[in-house]
């Protein structure tokens, strides 16, 4: 076996190209920190991360799903459902019709809230799985219903005071999105095991490397003794699970739900994976550059607030940013197939 | 018959392409008014000849003449406005258009060079159908018609286009008989308008049916060229395969053990009614290598995909071990020792932006795996293992598939059914589009495998490579199986069985 010797120049840089996020976060980081004074503190850091966390929950189930080749756009809507379900159980609890209601502590309400989302998630999988919708109509579809049900539950109002009860065990409930451990938020501690735990499957899990090769080849995997579907179901119910994680997380920080909370989120999810290096024709992604983009989008938007540039201008400028990352994408693949052709020309000489 | 007109001959023709001469100074009449069959074996030169004279390629030396004037296409455009028309096996229609709108795709009637014309457009197409007997209308949706009919529009575009010559490509391999019939009399009408037709086609019996004049192949050099008078199977056998049959003795002698695998009664319907496997029947021994010979369409792929549970409508009865298969996924049959290299690489065998490795592995993560964790070191290790014991030639694991010849991507996907540690191997076409010296590789492993106790299926229209490879041939035509045959048959005997003569007999 020989290892074919690429000229030193192009190593390099593939390298740059492969970092590119890395490199963009470096960047945008270094010239906020000069443009703005107050950038580069700890509160800001704090506040900053907070920010990019909720886009970087649904973007982590975004980057499976566009593995597998599919996309969903009803991440936002169950964000809002959520939030919903979570306050109506805070507020109201279940009424059996008996005369007598039940109660849920937080940690059932975070659990229930958290089955609703992951049920979403599974009626979209059953769509595409078993009656071949295509995921952009399926999501879409559910995008709406998610969003009328929220609406119907409250009659469009938001549900105020979710501050809780002790009597009911729900006095915790404004912790998780406001509460800080080690001094450090409880929902980056969130986000930092949920991202680790999807990086953990996609690249040391038989589950993984299954989501990976859907996207890559359906029939192929398939071929290959892959359940195809079962992937299928599980990247939209882990979806859901992500954005019904965000939805708790909002109404437990605003002390109160409203339902058109998560419009547009679905959008945010999307670019922070492709910005990560996600391939939307499925295949190529991985979690940590899910993560950088979507800190590079949140850090983006915040610094420009902070440096005072109007905000229709910062929407233009992450449009460049990401269509701009989309383009060095595609040097970056083509560079790479040239590289290992070249090797392998050599090997099989 | 020297009533009919040459309209296009070439001389000394050679086309060579990396690595191959696919025609070695081919001299071609082509005949007006009459129907030029050519034919040989997969590989002998017909498609490039065919290509050549539409247009498609061109010739590497040598001449093409019409009318005593040289021609040079360089494009299949070229060729279109010197009247040649040319139906690929592949219909290339757009089904969600109408059969105008197909007939006249890129050479739309125009007014004011942006408005489709579409009474022009209709009024035409209806004087085409009228020509072909056909009694379609212009605005049928293409996919309401049967592929038969669909083969006819495909025509009916090229005559469009004022084909004086047209070129059909194995028209009738995915026809019914009925719709064979019809074809063989718009070609007799096309004939009778002065047409030259030139036809391609496996099917022997066919070709002498509906041919005036023969011309055969074998390996890119012309060995038999004369009127269809007095022409008979055995006459083009002869002049297709020569007269030495390439024997390949057995390295090993034969000692099987016992039946690996059985398949009783299998079937799959078809579509339109009708069988693509009928009822398919057979067993293959531990050792043993069994050929499964026949044309396109003659439902072996199929049959195959049955095995691997790739047709839920299929029915009939199949055992590994003298045990039922009954596993409903193709999981659970590689569970039981089935593995399939299928016949399309790129679409069915390989996860072309995974790695060397990832694709290794695809269907064996289990044995790296404990409680969900993927013991990514043990996984490298056996993709290495497989890697040297298949001398696949890499640099390094980690490249994507893609990057790596055809040869060696077989070889992973060889590795890649090797690794599920399989009892019986059903191999689609293993030496398609893979070159000579990786063919005899790929062959060799076989052996071994074979040598050491793993029964293998495998399908293969090549003659040679049925009559080198196999312990026993079986040869399928219509969804049957219609013929099994020791090693070292005759191969006029297998070409024969493979021909469906009785296509009526059991007609759609």
């Amino acid at each position: 076996m020989t290892t074919a010797t690429a000229n030193p120049s192009q190593n390099w840089l593939l390298l740059v190209l492969r970092l590119r996020t890395f490199v963009a976060l470096i960047l945008v980081l270094a010239y906020f920190s000069v443009m703005a004074p107050n950038f580069l503190t700890a509160a800001n850091a704090v506040i900053v991360s907070k920010h990019v966390a909720l886009n970087a929950f649904l973007a982590i189930g975004m980057t499976f799903v566009i593995i597998t080749g599919g996309i969903d756009l009803s991440v936002g809507s169950i964000v809002g459902l959520c939030a919903m379900v979570a306050g109506w159980l805070v507020l109201n609890g279940v009424d059996t019709g008996l005369g007598w209601t039940i109660w849920f502590n937080t940690w059932e309400i975070v659990g229930l809230t958290l089955l609703v989302g992951i049920g979403v998630g599974f009626i979209n999988g059953l769509l595409i799985t078993r009656l071949n919708v295509a995921p952009f109509i399926a999501t879409l579809g559910t995008l709406y219903i998610a969003r009328g049900a929220a609406l119907l539950s409250s009659d469009g109002r938001t549900f105020p005071n979710l501050g809780g009860s002790e009597e009911f065990g729900t006095a915790s409930f404004p912790f998780i999105g406001s509460g800080s451990v080690l001094g450090l938020p409880v929902m980056i501690w969130l986000l930092v095991g949920v991202a680790l735990g999807a990086h953990y499957v996609s690249r040391r899990t038989p589950l993984g490397r299954h989501i990976y090769a859907v996207g890559g080849n359906e029939r192929g995997a398939a071929l290959s003794g892959v359940k195809v579907n079962r992937v299928k179901l599980f990247v939209y119910m882990f979806s859901g699970f992500c954005a019904a994680l965000v939805g708790i997380i909002i109404a437990s920080q605003l002390q109160a739900a409203h339902p058109a909370t998560g419009e547009t989120f679905e959008l945010n999810a999307i670019a922070a994976a492709v910005l990560g290096g996600t391939s939307m024709s499925g295949g190529r992604g991985r979690i940590f550059g899910t993560i950088i983009g979507a800190f590079v989008i949140g850090i983006l938007s915040d610094g420009l607030i902070m440096m005072g540039v109007s905000s229709f201008w910062q929407t233009v400028i992450k449009g460049v940013v990401i269509v701009l990352a989309v383009v060095i994408d595609q040097a970056q693949s083509r560079l790479q197939a040239r590289v290992a052709l070249a090797q392998e020309a050599a090997a099989s000489r | 018959m020297s009533d009919h007109p040459i309209g296009l001959t070439i001389r000394g023709g050679v086309k060579v392409y990396p690595g191959t001469r696919a025609l070695k100074g081919v001299d071609f009449d082509l005949r007006m008014g009459a129907v030029n069959v050519l034919v040989g074996e997969n590989g002998a030169g017909k498609s490039t000849l065919m290509k050549v004279i539409a247009g498609v390629e061109s010739l590497t030396e040598g001449r093409i003449e019409m009318a005593g004037q040289e021609m040079h296409f360089r494009s299949k455009g070229d060729a279109v406005k010197a009247g040649i028309g040319i139906v690929f096996q592949e219909l290339n229609l757009f089904p969600n258009m109408t059969v105008a709108e197909n007939i006249f795709i890129g050479h739309e009637p125009v007014r004011g060079g942006v408005d489709i014309d579409q009474s022009a457009q209709a009024t035409a197409t209806s004087a085409l159908m009228a020509r072909l007997e056909q009694d379609i209308a212009p605005d049928t949706p293409l996919d309401h018609l049967r592929v038969g009919q669909q083969q006819i529009v495909e025509i009916a575009k090229a005559l469009s286009q004022d084909a004086r010559i047209l070129i059909l490509d194995e028209p009738t391999s995915a026809l019914s008989a009925a719709e064979v019939e019809v074809l063989f009399r718009v070609i007799a009408e096309l004939k009778s308008q002065g047409v030259g037709i030139v036809y391609i086609s496996h099917r022997l019996d066919e070709l002498i049916r509906v041919g005036d004049y023969i011309t055969v192949l074998r390996d890119g050099e012309i060995t038999g060229s004369r009127p269809m008078e007095g022409v008979d199977i055995p006459w083009i056998v002869r002049a297709m395969i020569g007269e030495k049959t390439k024997e390949f003795p057995r390295t090993a002698p034969a000692a099987f053990g016992d039946e690996v695998f059985r398949a009783e009664d299998v079937t799959l319907p078809r579509a339109g009614g009708g069988y693509a496997v009928d009822h398919v029947s057979l067993s293959v021994r531990q050792g043993e290598i069994v050929g499964l010979y026949g044309l396109m369409g003659a439902g072996r792929t199929e049959f195959l995909e049955c095995i691997m549970a790739q047709h839920p409508a299929s029915g009939g009865r199949m055992f590994v071990g003298g045990q039922p298969l009954t596993e409903p996924d193709v999981a659970g049959r590689i569970a039981r020792g089935i593995a399939l290299i299928p016949e399309d690489r790129k679409r069915d065998g390989l996860v072309q932006i995974m790695s060397i490795r990832e694709n290794l592995t695809l269907s064996s993560l289990g044995l790296f795996t404990r409680f969900m964790h993927l013991n990514l070191k043990a996984e490298a290790a056996k993709a290495m293992e497989f890697v040297r014991r298949l001398t696949i030639k890499i640099a390094s694991p980690e490249n994507p598939v893609s990057s790596l010849s055809g040869g060696n991507q077989q070889k992973v996907v060889i590795g890649k059914a090797l690794m599920t540690s399989p009892k019986i191997l059903l191999m689609d076409e293993p030496s398609r589009g893979i070159d000579i010296g990786a063919k005899a590789e790929v062959f060799r492993t076989m052996r071994d495998l074979a040598a050491q106790g793993l029964g293998i299926l495998f399908v293969t229209s090549d003659l040679d490579e049925v009559m080198a490879l196999s312990d026993r041939i079986l040869v399928m035509a219509n969804g049957r199986i219609s013929g099994a045959f020791p090693a070292g048959t005759d191969a006029a005997t297998v070409i024969a069985a493979a021909t469906p003569h009785s296509r009526k007999d059991h007609a759609a």
